[in-house]
């Protein structure tokens, strides 16, 4: 079994379960939205390290290079890294505004102050 | 020209029109622009329904690159399906907003609040019509950050905490699809779903391809709100603005079932889904834990909105148990409950949110008496949970006797005693609603309460009447559904 | 940030730099990194360090938010309005080959004319997200 020739996709794999193991364990939510933000980037880094081929260089046509890189996998990051930024702004923005409701960000204290809305 | 690119323009269309409504500076003239566009989404999508019924599958190639290098939008039947259902509700749900959303919202905010209804129904129509993997994840994840936004415009600051719940969980959904899509296109090389389904069959028995099924399946159940990961739904449903939660209640968990249907049916295969892996049994069992799970809780809930959401988890659970059935009326009642159970929900949380626009909240102790005061909502109201029970001659009714006659063909006789035992449940909670609305007086300090407005009042009588014609003429729902489910029984088609 | 007379004068030497460096991004993503978003973002870095050195009303005086939005619609508008126009012309939805006789031509204006809405669109989405989290700073009970 090579566990060390495939190190890239164990550092993935960690980071994406701490990631998602912050945001689980912690109460603070923007905690736990950085929680999300790990489990997220080590998705990309997944699929990042998948397309790089050894002695390849970068896909852009040239002569003398026959060996290139894959290029889908980074534009799909590209728009997957979109869409994480754009999550992330509107959880910010929801927070923001739950921090003006509650004056807490701590989701155990959220849940007691909803006795009395 | 306009027929061959009618693909195209039923995304392009939403999607141009959200941008618009923007840079609009008067709510009253978004309110039109969203309605207008959400009607001509719903020709459009009638329209490719017609063609596709007629002339089998639509193929689209985005950009002129042909699959497999480019992205195809692909129009099968059950695609077709789902957006009718999704424009239909959007366009019958957009009067609504005329009154409901001029009321809870300042002038502002109003044209902002129509932008991120058009991205929705744009992210949710694409997710229907696209072919390719990837595709899909990022018309799931426009739908998906619009209706964050949506829930978290509710009336009261609960509104807040449920979007961020709902954001957290989603989010989460989302990228294990995105964990799938990556694994498959890993083993494949490709990410247009048909050269995935031609693609698989040999690579059945690769761990990778397990993994991928496996967080593909989790990532769509957590997005259909299936028994154990429909936490977030409860509270987004009950702390939206109550309109926004008939538009969600209608088309959201839909779209979820169509992403699973299609991973599970067109791109993996039959044989791979319910053979190789316990995908039958799994649905099958979280389906019936669901439906009892949902019923009662509902029967508990004083707060009619949250006991409209755990009704609609346990109406998923009839859904994934017919799928889970793998059987062809299972298939057929799966498919037949998508549309009757959009319907049925949209018009009951229509009929919530005019009576919430009438007086303000929406419990049991609240609404009573308010039978003789608003009788067309409460009527409404009345066919929609005869809908949701199985009363014969309603659509209810349709999809609880396919699925009877699939759990019989099937030979599990638990599922038949859930899902009567079910039907029992529900017809406690509606019946609750029913003895405060028309049995008991009002309340003292009640005012003068009129019946809803015109606006509100038409879609919410177009889905009752509907309830009660697509029940008694089976025809157009049941068969769409029966050459659907062939389909994708059939594999890639 | 009155007495930051060193981070005063390095940003207002540096602003010019970033946005030519951004606009070097953008029309440069077919030959080598680059883009519409990675240039809208790096656009949107000048903006938002000239707000940190100098305050949020420098910022909203440059660009006040009604003008944000109808840009950030704008960059939208243009990426479809280019498919449509390829609709138009005869092609498929965003086929930019019929731009032009010669289809590799077609292609580089299509993608350099799409790439600009989407670094229209980012740059002012990315300024319209700072100023908007930077507005709450007056808001009371965040010193816990």
């Amino acid at each position: 079994m090579e566990i060390l020739g495939h190190y890239n996709y164990w550092v993935a794999i960690a980071l994406m379960m701490l990631g998602l193991y912050l945001v689980i364990a912690r109460g603070n939510l923007i905690k736990k939205l950085v929680g999300l933000n790990i489990f997220q980037t080590a998705v990309f880094l997944l699929y990042i390290t998948v397309s790089k081929v050894a002695g390849g260089t970068a896909a852009i046509l040239k002569e003398g290079y026959t060996l290139y890189s894959n290029p889908l996998p980074s534009v799909l990051i590209l728009t997957a890294i979109v869409v994480a930024v754009s999550t992330t702004a509107v959880a910010l923005a929801i927070i923001v505004r739950i921090k003006h409701a509650y004056g807490t960000i701590e989701d155990d204290d959220i849940m007691a102050r909803d006795g009395d809305p | 020209m306009i027929a061959a690119h009618l693909p195209a323009l039923q995304i392009v269309i939403p999607l141009i029109s959200a941008p618009l409504c923007a840079i609009i500076p008067s709510g009253r003239i978004a309110w039109l622009l969203a309605t207008l566009v959400s009607w001509i989404a719903l020709a459009m999508a009638a329209a490719l329904l017609a063609e596709v019924t007629a002339n089998g599958p639509l193929d689209y190639a985005m950009g002129g690159w042909a699959a497999p290098w480019g992205i195809a939008y692909h129009v099968d039947r059950l695609g077709a399906l789902v957006l009718v259902i999704v424009a239909g509700i959007g366009a019958l749900v957009c009067l609504a907003f005329y009154h409901s959303i001029a009321r809870e919202m300042t002038a502002d905010r109003q044209p902002l609040f129509y932008t991120a209804y058009l991205l929705a129904l744009s992210g949710m129509l694409g997710i229907a019509i696209t072919g390719d993997a990837f595709n899909l994840y990022v018309f799931l994840e426009i739908a998906s950050l619009a209706s964050y936004t949506l829930v978290a415009l509710g009336p009261d600051r609960r509104a807040l905490a449920a979007a961020f719940q709902y954001l957290i969980l989603g989010t989460i959904g989302a990228t294990f699809i995105l964990i799938g899509i990556g694994l498959l296109y890993m083993m494949t090389g490709t990410l247009n779903m048909a050269d995935l389904a031609a693609r698989l069959p040999e690579l059945m028995d690769s761990r990778p391809v397990r993994a991928a099924f496996a967080f593909i399946v989790v990532g769509a159940g957590l997005k259909l709100a299936l028994f154990p990961l429909h936490w977030w739904l409860p509270n987004a449903y009950t702390h939206a603005p109550s309109v926004v939660s008939a538009f969600l209640a209608g088309t959201a968990t839909k779209v979820g079932v169509l992403i699973l249907l299609r991973f599970v049916f067109t791109v993996f295969g039959v044989v791979f889904a319910f053979g190789v892996m316990p995908l039958g049994e799994i649905l099958t069992g979280l389906g019936m834990i669901a439906i009892l799970f949902g019923s009662l809780a509902a029967i508990f809930q004083d707060n009619l909105k949250r006991m409209l959401a755990f009704s609609s988890i346990a109406q998923i659970g009839y859904i994934v148990l017919g799928v889970g059935l793998n059987n062809l009326n299972g298939l057929i009642a799966g498919l037949v409950h998508l549309f009757n159970h959009a319907a049925m929900k949209t018009a009951l949380f229509l009929a919530l949110a005019a009576v919430f626009y009438r007086i303000g909240a929406v419990d049991l102790a609240s609404i009573r008496g308010l039978g003789r005061r608003m009788p067309y909502t409460m009527a409404g109201f009345v066919i929609a949970g005869a809908s949701l029970v199985g009363v014969p001659l309603t659509v209810g009714f349709v999809s609880k006797w396919y699925l009877l006659l699939a759990a019989i063909e099937a030979g599990r006789w638990s599922v038949v005693v859930v899902v009567v035992f079910g039907s029992l449940l529900a017809l406690i909670y509606t019946l609750r609603v029913i003895e405060a609305a028309y049995f008991q007086p009002s309340p003292d300090d009640a005012g003068e309460i009129r019946e809803a407005p015109l606006a509100m009042l038409a879609p919410l009588m177009a889905l009752a009447a509907a309830c009660l014609y697509f029940g008694i003429d089976t025809g157009l729902t049941v068969g769409v559904a029966k050459v659907a489910a062939l389909g994708l029984l059939g594999g890639y088609q | 940030m009155n007495e930051h007379v060193v981070l005063r004068v390095v940003t207002k030497a540096l602003i010019p730099f970033i946005l030519l460096f951004g606009l070097y991004v953008q029309t440069h993503g077919d030959y080598g990194p680059g883009g519409g978003f990675q240039a809208g973002v790096i656009f949107a870095s000048a903006f938002i360090l000239y707000g940190l050195i100098f305050g949020i009303g420098a910022t909203r005086r440059v660009f006040p938010s009604r003008l944000l939005l109808l840009l950030a619609a704008l960059g939208l508008l243009m990426f479809a309005g280019v498919g449509v126009a390829a609709l138009v012309m005869g092609g498929n939805y965003l086929e930019y080959a019929v731009f032009a006789e010669d289809s590799v031509f077609g292609n580089h204006i299509g993608i350099w004319l799409v790439e600009l809405g989407v670094g229209l669109t980012v740059s002012s989405v990315m300024v319209t997200i700072f100023i908007t989290f930077a507005g709450f700073g007056s808001v009371s009970g965040d010193t816990r």
